[in-house]
C-alpha cells in the first residue's frame, strides 16, 4: 500500500480549473519534487492533502486512510502529514520551543514539560537549540523556516509537504534551510517539496513532477529530467528556472 | 472659591459613596459587555450566516440608537414585560450592551488582523478551529486589541454618569444633589468633575502598564 495516493485530482477556485486531473504515488521514503510556472495548482495540490482546500473530484489516500472521504476527521490524519509553508506562518506569540511543543501538548495530550524536552530535540535537530527561547519577530527567515520544520518534525509525521519552503527566503539563507531538509531526506523522511531549488532536486529527489496548467505532464528522475526532458514545455522551463536560479547554487 | 476647600472636606465623603456607586456600575457593564463584546466579534468572524446577521443587527440597532433611550428603556420598558430591575443593575446592564457592541468591533478588527497563515498551520498540526482559536488567534488578537480597546472602559466610566437619569445614586447624582442642597453648583460638580479625572488618569495608566506587561516582545519598546 502506497503511503500517499492521489487519484485524478480536480479543483476549480470559481471559473478558473486549477488542477486538472492529477495523479500520483509515493511509497514510504520517497522525495518527489513537484516544479512548474506558478498559477499552475501546485500549492493547491499540496493544500489538497491536508484538507486545508478540497477537491471537487477525485481522491486522496494517506497511509490507507481516504482524506477526501467527508467522514474523515481530518484532524486526526493532519498530525501525520507535516506542512511547511513559504512564509513559515510561526505562531507569533510563541518562542520557538513552544512553536514546536504546542501542537503536542494540544494535539497529542501531552504533558508542557515532556513535550518540551521532545520540542528541544527537534530543535536539536535543526541546528537552533539555543534560539529556543527566542519569539519568530527575533528570528531571521532562515531560521524561522527552520523552527517550522522542526514544528512539523515534532507531531512525527509519516510525510512532510513543503510548499516553497525558500521562495520567501534572502539568498543567503536558502542554503541553511535546503541542508536542514537534505539531511531529513537522508534520514528516510517522506517528503514532497513544491520548490525550484535545482541542486536540492539533483541531490536528494527521487522524481521530479512537471506540473503545468494542472496536469503532470512529465515526470522522472532529476539525472534524467533535467538533463533531457522529453517535452519542449519542460525543456523551456528548465532553461528558465536554470537561467532565473543560476547554476552554481547546484553544488549547494 | 471662598471656602472651596472647607466645602470639599464636608461633602466629599458623600461624592465618595456615589463613586463607589459608580465603580459598581463600571465594574458591571464592563464584564457584560466585554464578555458579550468578545463573543460578538468572534461571531463575526466565524459565525455562520444566521449568526453574523444576528451578530452584526445586534451591533447597528446598538450603534444607531442613543445611550440614554437604551437605559430608559431597559429601566422603565422592561417592567413591562415583567423585568424589573433595580436602576443600578438596570444602568450596569444598559450600558454593558451599549459597550458590548462597540467593543464587539474592535475585537472583531483585532482578530481579523492575526495572519490566516497561522491558523492554518495550527489546523495543519491537527489543532481543530477552537483550538486555533483559543491557542493562537486569541492570544495574540487580545493583546493587540489593547490600545484601542482602552478607550471603552475610559468612556464607560465617563458615560456611567447618566445613570443619574434613572435615580442610580452615582457620583454625577450626588453633586447634582449636593448643589441643589447648598446652591454651589459650581464647586459641585467641580469636585465630581476632578474625581472622573483622577479615575480616568489612573486607569489609563493603568491600561497602559497592560498593555507593555503583556506585549510579545516587551523589550522592543
Amino acid at each position: 500500500m502506497s503511503l500517499l495516493k492521489v487519484d485524478d485530482v480536480y479543483k476549480a477556485y470559481g471559473d478558473l480549473l486549477v488542477l486538472k486531473g492529477v495523479s500520483f504515488q509515493m511509497e514510504k521514503g520517497d522525495i518527489k519534487v513537484i516544479i512548474g510556472p506558478s498559477g499552475t495548482g501546485k500549492s493547491t495540490l499540496l493544500r489538497c492533502l491536508n484538507g486545508l482546500t478540497s477537491p471537487d473530484k477525485g481522491k486522496i489516500w494517506i497511509d490507507g486512510i481516504e482524506v477526501t472521504d467527508p467522514k474523515t476527521n481530518i484532524n486526526k490524519i493532519r498530525p501525520d502529514i507535516g506542512f511547511v509553508f513559504q512564509n513559515f506562518n510561526l505562531f507569533a506569540h510563541l518562542t520557538a520551543l513552544d512553536n514546536v511543543s504546542i501542537g503536542l501538548v494540544k494535539v497529542k495530550g501531552m504533558k508542557k514539560s515532556e513535550a518540551r524536552v521532545l520540542a528541544m530535540e527537534e530543535l536539536h535537530r535543526v541546528g537552533l537549540e539555543e534560539k529556543a527561547g527566542s519569539y519568530p519577530a527575533e528570528m531571521s527567515g532562515g531560521q524561522q523556516q527552520r523552527v517550522s520544520i522542526a514544528r512539523a518534525l515534532a507531531m512525527n509525521p509519516k510525510l512532510i509537504l513543503f510548499d516553497e519552503p525558500t521562495s520567501a527566503l534572502d539568498p543567503e539563507l536558502i542554503g541553511e534551510v535546503l541542508k536542514v531538509m537534505i539531511d531529513l531526506a537522508k534520514g528516510g523522511m517522506t517528503m514532497l517539496v513544491v520548490s525550484h531549488e535545482i541542486g536540492f532536486c539533483r541531490a536528494v529527489a527521487d522524481e521530479i513532477l512537471f506540473l503545468d496548467e494542472g496536469k503532470i505532464i512529465e515526470k522522472g528522475h532529476p539525472s534524467e529530467l533535467l538533463t533531457n526532458p522529453s517535452y519542449q514545455r519542460t525543456k523551456e522551463f528548465l532553461n528558465k528556472i536554470i537561467k532565473l536560479y543560476g547554476e552554481e547554487r547546484d553544488k549547494a | 472659591m471662598t471656602g472651596f476647600f472647607e466645602f470639599a472636606r464636608t461633602y466629599l465623603p458623600v461624592l465618595f459613596e456615589g463613586t463607589i456607586v459608580t465603580l459598581e456600575m463600571w465594574s458591571g457593564c464592563m464584564l457584560v459587555g466585554t464578555i458579550l463584546g468578545l463573543f460578538l466579534g468572534l461571531s463575526r468572524v466565524y459565525g455562520n450566516k444566521p449568526v453574523f446577521v444576528l451578530s452584526s443587527g445586534y451591533i447597528e440597532l446598538i450603534r444607531g440608537t442613543p445611550l440614554l433611550a437604551q437605559i430608559l428603556f431597559v429601566y422603565f420598558g422592561l417592567p413591562e414585560i415583567g423585568i424589573l430591575l433595580t436602576p443600578v443593575v438596570a444602568a450596569s446592564i444598559a450600558l454593558g450592551l451599549n459597550t458590548a457592541a462597540y467593543q464587539a468591533e474592535y475585537f472583531r478588527g483585532a482578530i481579523q488582523s492575526i495572519e490566516a497563515g497561522q491558523v492554518e498551520a495550527a489546523r495543519s498540526l491537527g489543532m481543530t478551529q477552537i483550538q486555533a482559536i483559543s491557542s493562537i488567534v486569541l492570544p495574540q488578537a487580545l493583546r493587540r486589541v489593547i490600545p484601542q480597546w482602552s478607550n471603552e472602559p475610559i468612556l464607560l466610566l465617563k458615560y456611567s454618569s447618566i445613570a443619574f437619569v434613572i435615580g442610580v445614586p452615582e457620583l454625577m447624582a450626588r453633586a447634582q444633589m449636593i448643589g441643589y442642597s447648598t446652591f454651589r453648583f459650581f464647586d459641585a460638580f467641580l469636585l465630581a468633575a476632578l474625581i472622573y479625572l483622577i479615575l480616568t488618569t489612573i486607569l489609563a495608566q493603568s491600561l497602559h502598564t497592560l498593555e507593555k506587561r503583556v506585549s510579545i516582545l516587551p523589550k522592543s519598546k
